[in-house]
């Protein structure tokens, strides 16, 4: 790390500096709403709050080890092996991720749940309960775990084969160059996923609603709509940052120890495929498994009650303006967070001091927050002090930058970690200022990067539904919405058009996340 | 920078396109809606038919739409608030303005705020859904009272978190005192009642067989059985006088801060009108009270005069709500 110590271009400290200021208005909303009540230790000693604590603190653990292990042997399958048809198991496997976790609990509802399908499959009188605990784990499960195969998946490609190859040349069998040279190197991929996880868990309000899970974010939400005091909900919402907190703690260990840049770009090799041999049976089971539970399943209750909706006569209508605010608002949305994540990550991984890793933790600081929260914070401050922007769009897609930041954030430092400072040094050295270096040199190298996390962000705006309406210009429907309002009043097959549409249309977008084609090339 | 350049262009140029934010008077009026658009767009047209003025509508959860008015204080864009319930309308009635009598007076006083700052524009009650399958007519309680004996174990389901059920136990409060009512609260509980979200969960509940009777609204039926056309569910209503057969409203109110004032007040007198008010009746699909005297209520539905709710006031539940949630949280039944 020749670049440590180095002080970094003004122009680019102050663009981070006003990023993260940007990022900390709900924090500061819920502290000026918490200075003006009186019951904040009341709220944080009872013994409730305690509860909601270890409620949460289960949930996110539970999510985040399920996701490893559904995501890890996945990733590992269709990367590395000769696992027959792995691109397509590579896309299906992944697809969960554009189905919104409220739709993904109604979903398993409408499976597992009283009179649900499987029920009349069977022609049971009744099956185990499915909320509670083990449905929040499952619902979040779904929609989650395709970040950590995603960022799995995209640093196994990236693997320089010389370590794994030297390690095998000095003897050691496959099994453990896995666990010894492969693991540790996708660790830090595997924490950073894992933490999007937890980030997204702490903030869901609609599956522990679903659920009826006691998690702080259910509590949350509860205080909001018991309308006389709005001052216990920020401070648990408060308590979620201290969570928050925790959750970037142990992410930071987990990379601390793993980060590493390929000697010279341009050396490196695809690694030759391992073959599975008869074990590639059991990794199709597997992966039929993966893909039955998490996309068919929840695509056939969809399914249903679109065939429920058209044999009752419902009028059903392509929301086809609804899908065009949708994909107008999250594609802003995912190339503002991403501006707005360059200046951070950039440095971050180029001009590393005790500063610059604190703004980037602090960025992080309000990304648990409910979509509740966020957005009653951005009415406080927009109605208060920045009236013409108040309702627009502009507004809407600000909220979704700061909802999905570390998105944006994961996809460029999984492309600046494996770049290597030397590169940009070199251009440096023949002359060029730091921002045409950035221009010519980085943002061409990280492009791979940077459109994955540009497009983790497209796609979790597309879902975003709690700011959405409280923040959306009026009139502004999206297909979250829509799917929101029919599910208000109980109208499932009428929800199931804009769903499928959602998925329909969020799917073209993992190709980006998937392609890493920038880098193949690059890579040689 | 060119593509951070471009992007900022952009988006100046939506904003002065006019995507939202400022009006002049004059303008579309402004209305925040917590009743849901599937059930009450129509209105909106009608009154922009009548009158040429057009709306603009910000559909939302009651509660969530009262706290962001409450955020938003003088600055609020929002000229009418059309909520669900009483409660997010006492929630924001310091911001309310005192709507002109002839309004307030086309409904009776009992469906309107005591200082006239909302007033009530659709009734509904409280009723105990049932499974017709799985309970007989006969054997059903007469009062909500009887939920907590024991041929009543593990069947019903309550929604203890949303806003209807919490204003049941209020008038239960003040009809029956805290005490008796504490001890209803942990007898249900004990009796193994299901926890639900909200009262649409509880009636799909019900037709599911998953709980044999919830205390809910009486027109999410409607809802259900538009869905699920054979749905077995109906609707029971308790005794003359029990609190379990409480007569609620939603409601309106007009923002003392709304630069309309005139097209506001006509809106909420519109809600009022034969009009509006016969939509309940013939064209909604979720089967509400009309509370304007002379209009006779959806077919199959008992006549709003002839339910005896129990004898509270509605404009109190505002300042009771707390209490009331202390109350469910003491008892075990919020978190």
């Amino acid at each position: 790390m020749s670049s440590a110590g180095r002080r970094p271009p003004f122009a680019l400290a102050l663009a981070a500096t006003v990023v993260v200021a940007l990022l900390l208005l709900p924090l500061a909303y819920l502290v000026i709403r918490v200075a003006g009540g009186g019951q904040v230790l009341d709220v944080i000693w009872d013994e409730s709050t305690l509860d909601l604590v270890v409620n949460t603190v289960l949930l996110v653990g539970g999510v985040v080890v399920a996701a490893i292990v559904v995501a890890v042997p996945t990733a590992w399958l269709v990367t590395r092996t000769d696992l027959p048809g792995r691109r397509v198991w590579a896309v299906a496997t992944a697809l969960p991720l554009v189905i919104p976790s409220y739709v993904a609990a109604f979903c398993l509802l409408g499976f597992f749940g009283e009179r649900g399908l499987l029920q009349q499959a069977l022609g049971v009188e009744r099956l185990p309960d499915p909320t509670g605990y083990w449905g929040a784990v499952a619902a979040l499960t779904l929609s989650t775990y395709p970040y950590v195969f995603l960022l799995t998946q995209a640093s196994l490609r990236g693997l320089d084969p010389s370590l794994e190859e030297a390690a095998r040349g000095l003897g050691v069998t496959r099994a453990r160059a896995l666990a010894r040279v492969t693991l540790p190197t996708v660790r830090p991929s595997i924490a950073l996923g894992s933490l999007l996880v937890a980030l997204y868990v702490l903030s869901d309000f609609g599956v522990v609603s679903l659920m009826r899970y006691d998690s702080l974010t259910r509590a949350i939400y509860l205080q909001y709509r018991s309308l006389f005091d709005r001052t216990p909900a920020a401070v648990l919402a408060l308590v979620l940052v201290g969570l928050t907190a925790i959750a970037l703690a142990f992410e930071l260990r987990a990379r601390a120890r793993g980060r590493l840049w390929r000697a010279g770009p341009g050396t490196a090799r695809r690694l030759r495929p391992v073959e599975l041999g008869r074990a590639r049976y059991a990794a199709l089971a597997w992966c039929t498994l993966v893909t039955g539970v998490f996309l068919v399943l929840p695509a056939s209750v969809l399914g249903y009650w679109l065939a429920r909706g058209i044999a009752n006569d419902r009028e059903l209508e392509m929301p086809w303006r609804e899908a065009m605010h949708s994909l107008g608002a999250s594609g802003l949305a995912a190339v503002v967070t991403l501006a707005a994540a360059l200046p951070i990550a950039v440095l971050v991984a180029r001009y590393p001091s005790r500063l610059s890793r604190l703004l980037e933790r602090l960025a992080y600081a309000g990304n648990a927050l409910p979509g509740i929260v966020i957005a009653l914070s951005l009415v406080f401050f927009a109605a208060r002090y920045a009236s013409p922007v108040y309702q627009t769009l502009a507004l809407l897609v600000f909220a979704y930058a700061v909802r999905f930041f570390p998105q944006a954030l994961s996809g460029l430092d999984t492309g600046l970690a494996r770049v290597g400072p030397r590169v940009e040094e070199a251009a440096r050295g023949l002359g060029r200022g730091p921002i045409a270096t950035a221009w010519l040199v980085t943002v061409p190298l990280v492009r791979s990067g940077a459109l994955a996390g540009a497009a983790l962000v497209f796609l979790s705006a597309m879902k975003e539904l709690p700011a959405t309406i409280l923040l959306r210009p009026i009139g502004f429907d999206t297909l979250a919405t829509e799917i929101w309002g029919a599910t208000q009043v109980g109208a499932y097959s009428q929800a199931a058009v804009p769903a499928l549409l959602l998925v329909v249309l969020s799917a073209p977008v993992l190709w980006l996340v998937h392609g890493d084609r920038g880098l193949a090339e690059t890579g040689g | 920078m060119k593509g951070i350049t471009t992007i900022v262009v952009l988006a100046l140029a939506l904003l002065a396109a006019g995507c939202g934010g400022d009006e002049a008077a004059g303008g579309p009026l402004t209305v925040y809606s917590g009743r849901e658009e599937e059930l009450v767009a129509p209105l909106f047209e009608k009154f922009t038919d009548a009158t040429g003025v057009d709306v603009e509508v910000r559909y939302g959860d009651s509660a969530e739409l009262a706290a962001t008015i409450a955020e938003e204080g003088d600055n609020s864009p929002a000229d009418v608030f059309f909520a669900q319930d009483p409660g997010s309308l006492g929630a924001v009635d310091p911001q309310l303005e005192e709507l002109p009598q002839a309004t307030l007076d086309r409904v009776a006083a009992r469906f309107r705020d005591a200082e006239g700052r909302w007033v009530g524009t659709s009734g509904r009650t409280r009723v105990l859904a049932y499974n017709t399958e799985r309970v007989q007519k006969r054997d059903l309680p007469a009062s909500v009272l009887e939920l907590t004996r024991p041929e009543w174990k593990g069947r019903v389901g309550v929604a203890p978190t949303n806003a209807s059920f919490q204003a049941f136990v209020t008038a239960m409060r003040l009809s029956l005192g805290d005490e008796r009512t504490r001890e209803w609260l942990e007898a249900l509980r004990a009796n193994g009642a299901k926890t639900y979200e909200k009262n649409l969960p509880i009636v799909e509940a019900v037709a599911a067989g998953e709980v044999d009777v919830g205390l809910v609204n009486h027109y999410y039926l409607a809802l259900v059985k538009e869905e699920q056309p054979d749905a077995p569910v109906a609707n029971h209503l308790f005794e003359a006088g029990d609190p379990g057969t409480l007569v609620s409203v939603a409601g309106a109110g007009v923002l003392a801060s709304t630069d309309q004032r005139d097209d506001a007040e006509a809106f909420v007198e519109f809600l009022l009108s034969e009009d509006a008010q016969r939509f309940y009746v013939d064209q909604a699909e979720e089967n509400e009270y009309p509370l304007v005297a002379g209009i006779d209520p959806p077919a199959g539905l008992v006549p709003l005069d002839e339910i005896q709710g129990p004898d509270v006031e509605l404009t109190a539940f505002g300042a009771e709500l707390e209490s009331t949630v202390e109350l469910l949280r003491e008892t075990g039944w919020l978190s």
